[in-house]
């Protein structure tokens, strides 16, 4: 379908199928009960993941397929935001400019700053990359402060033009009239279901970015990214400049990062500097290891995996575990409190930090991998003892420790 | 009439002149033998024919046209293709994307933004890639990684890869060693067929005197960056200071 074949037709159907079915697969447990807060099924969140999926599907063509380590892609998120909340403010809370604006301006910046990093590699190009975005931080926060409003951040005001806007436009980021928090909640014995309007405008984004994605990995640019990765050097002397090629990627992965910079100021029409810091791009350089640098769908699962620790591990506290050790002695109760303490709550880097440390050393390929080590054991029960699994190449090496 | 014309090439690794004033002329669809001890710079000369190295002195013209200067890449593309000495190839990637990369280097140029394409559906290049990997004996592996293969199988894709971008001049640096004998041989009959079938040029760097005579039209001796003799094979066989330099040494 859709030009792919059945493998990557069937992921695609699957991936849809997640999204749309994500309010009900997010909200396992009845609202009220013990278990609620585990829940992820609310808009807020929900937007997040397939956002940040989006950041991680663009920030993975150029890492997984280039080997290119880039640690500056918050920098064109960052700019998306700003673009699309300047729209909102001259236009009119319509986010389809928005997030057009985000998409073309996220390029020509990363057209600027690949150009100049690329012409070193690896450590140093992270360097160079990592150095200009900090600088667009630093100068967000500073000099900038006319366009992106510093400290405060760039948000729309009532004096603002909104030249498009109608009489009676929503005062919200809306879709030709469909507003953005627009939800509707289905109440179906103790479950809450929540479909929010915003969520299922960046699912369908993600999808299709998804499947463009897919796209350029089985095409043959996407061939000759994976051949930068592998031989540069016999690339070139094949008679192929890598240097477009990695230009390439590396712009098209600045324009997803704009475009879920984009979407993120149509959920909520705020943009702050803070977008652009480091921390923001490491964390997508983790969400991509974490899921499977150069795999299709890890990225995504990366991001998920680490919204919903950021979200949810965060939230549980010290009264929460108290709650869930009551049945235990005083003493005893007090004492796994206490040790269960710094990995939850504001721990949860701790956590996360951990689980990170023991996929990178034990899963080099991410929780794909851990997938896929899982399916082969089920896999080799059904088989006969001496069966071969034709399709069992030898990994490639691992993309962490390059 | 010369296709590849080198001229007082020089070349220092700090204090090392690793080649001193190397003249070379290569006549078009022959094969031309460099050979050697181990450290006279034949590697090193094949370096500055294809923009690995830029010499310090010299000229190197190919088809009339000068390659300093230009990028590797760029060289590829007049023509020069080079299999070498430890064999570089897309470890990561099966064998038959291996042998379709250069083929689109060829169909494509330098640079194709083609993200759209899909690339099992391009059958001209795949039809090329197989028919190649069929010619080289090695069909049956497409699939499989090409970094998990033997040395000699790098080898022999290696070749194969250059090959299929159908190249004018085609430089190979010790393509049978680490070879099994039987390899070997396979590999004579191959290049032997190809300087047989087709419009192409071939520089070779042997170790192997068994697979220099049998290809060479006309050997050049290179000693401690210089060469020595330059002739026909047969002329080089009873030449009293090749086998000195050379051959007596090796025996
Ligand atoms: N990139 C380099 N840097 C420094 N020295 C080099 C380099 N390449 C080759 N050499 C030196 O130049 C000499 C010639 O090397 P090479 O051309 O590889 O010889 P051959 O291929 O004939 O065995 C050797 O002494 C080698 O150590
Ligand atoms: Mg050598």
């Amino acid at each position: 379908m859709f030009g792919l074949n059945s493998k990557d037709t069937r992921l695609l159907l699957i991936v849809a199928a997640l999204c749309l079915f994500a309010p009900f697969l997010l909200n396992p447990f009845p609202e009220g009960s013990e278990l609620a807060q585990f829940n992820a099924g609310y808009p807020d969140l929900m937007q997040r993941f397939v956002i940040f999926g989006i950041f991680a599907i663009g920030f993975n063509i150029l890492f997984g397929l280039t080997g290119y380590l880039s640690f500056g892609h918050a920098a064109f998120l960052g700019v998306g935001s700003y673009s699309a909340v300047w729209m909102f403010k001259l236009l009119g809370y319509n986010v389809l400019p928005g997030i057009v604006l985000s998409v073309i301006v996220a390029g020509l910046f990363s057209l600027l700053i690949g150009f100049i990093s690329l012409r070193r590699s690896g450590i140093y190009f992270s360097i160079l990359t990592l150095a200009f975005a900090q600088m667009s931080f630093a100068m967000a926060y500073s000099v900038l402060t006319p366009i992106t409003n510093g400290e405060t951040g760039l948000q729309v005001y009532t004096d603002d033009p909104q030249f498009l806007m109608g009489a009676n436009s929503p005062n919200v980021p809306h879709l030709f009239g469909l507003q953005m928090n627009a939800t509707y909640k289905m109440e179906l014995g103790a479950w809450l279901f929540q479909f929010n309007a915003g969520y299922y405008l960046c699912a369908i984004i993600m999808l299709v970015m998804f499947y463009l994605a897919v796209r350029i990995f089985r095409s043959p640019f996407g061939i000759m990214l994976r051949a930068v990765k592998t031989n540069q050097n016999r690339m070139n002397f094949t008679g192929l400049n890598s240097r477009p090629y990695t230009l390439a990627a590396f712009v098209i992965s600045g324009m997803y990062a704009g475009l879920a910079g984009g979407l993120m100021a149509s959920m909520d029409p705020l943009a702050g500097a803070e977008r652009m810091q480091w921390t923001a791009s490491g964390e997508v350089v983790l969400m991509t290891i974490l899921g499977g640098a150069g795999t299709l769908i890890g990225p995504v699962l990366g991001a998920g995996f680490i919204k919903y620790f950021e979200n949810i591990f965060s939230k549980i506290n010290d009264s929460v575990l108290h709650g869930w050790f009551a049945f235990l002695p005083d003493g005893l109760e007090d004492f796994v409190v206490a040790i269960l303490h710094p990995f939850v709550g504001k721990g949860w880097h701790l956590t996360l930090g951990i689980l990170f440390m023991l996929v990178v050393i034990f899963l080099p390929g991410g929780l794909i991998e851990g997938g896929q080590r899982v399916a082969r054991l089920f896999r080799r029960k059904k088989q006969t003892p001496d069966g071969k699994d034709p399709e069992h190449h030898p990994k490639p090496a691992p993309h962490v420790a390059e | 009439m010369a296709i590849l014309e080198v001229k007082d090439v020089g070349k220092r690794f700090g204090g090392l002149q690793a080649l001193g004033d190397v003249n070379l002329s290569v006549a078009e669809n022959t094969c031309h033998a460099i050979i050697g001890p181990n450290g006279a710079g034949k590697s090193t000369l094949l370096n500055c024919l294809i923009g690995k190295l830029i010499p310090d002195t010299g000229s190197v013209m190919f088809d009339g046209k000068s390659v300093l200067g230009r990028k590797p890449h760029e060289i590829n593309q007049m023509g020069i293709s080079r299999v070498f000495q430890t064999p570089e190839i897309f470890g990561d990637l099966t064998v038959l994307e291996n042998m379709m990369i250069p083929i689109f280097a060829e169909r494509d140029g330098a640079f194709a933004l083609n993200p759209l394409k899909m690339a099992d559906k391009q059958a001209d290049v795949i039809e090329r890639a197989e028919a190649m990997l069929e010619d080289m004996n090695m069909a049956d592996k497409r699939h499989m990684h090409a970094a998990a293969m033997s040395r000699g199988d790098k080898r022999r894709l290696e070749i194969g890869m250059c090959l299929s971008q159908q190249p004018r001049l085609l430089l190979l640096d010790e393509p049978t060693a680490g070879m099994a004998r039987a390899d070997t041989n396979n590999t004579i009959d191959l290049l032997k067929q190809i300087k047989d079938e087709r419009d192409i040029t071939i520089a070779i760097i042997e170790h192997d005197m068994h697979v220099v005579f049998s290809l060479a039209d006309r050997i050049t001796v290179l000693a401690q960056g210089t060469p020595l003799v330059e002739d026909t094979p047969d002329k080089i066989k009873g030449h009293p200071k090749v086998r000195e330099a050379y051959l007596g040494e090796s025996a």
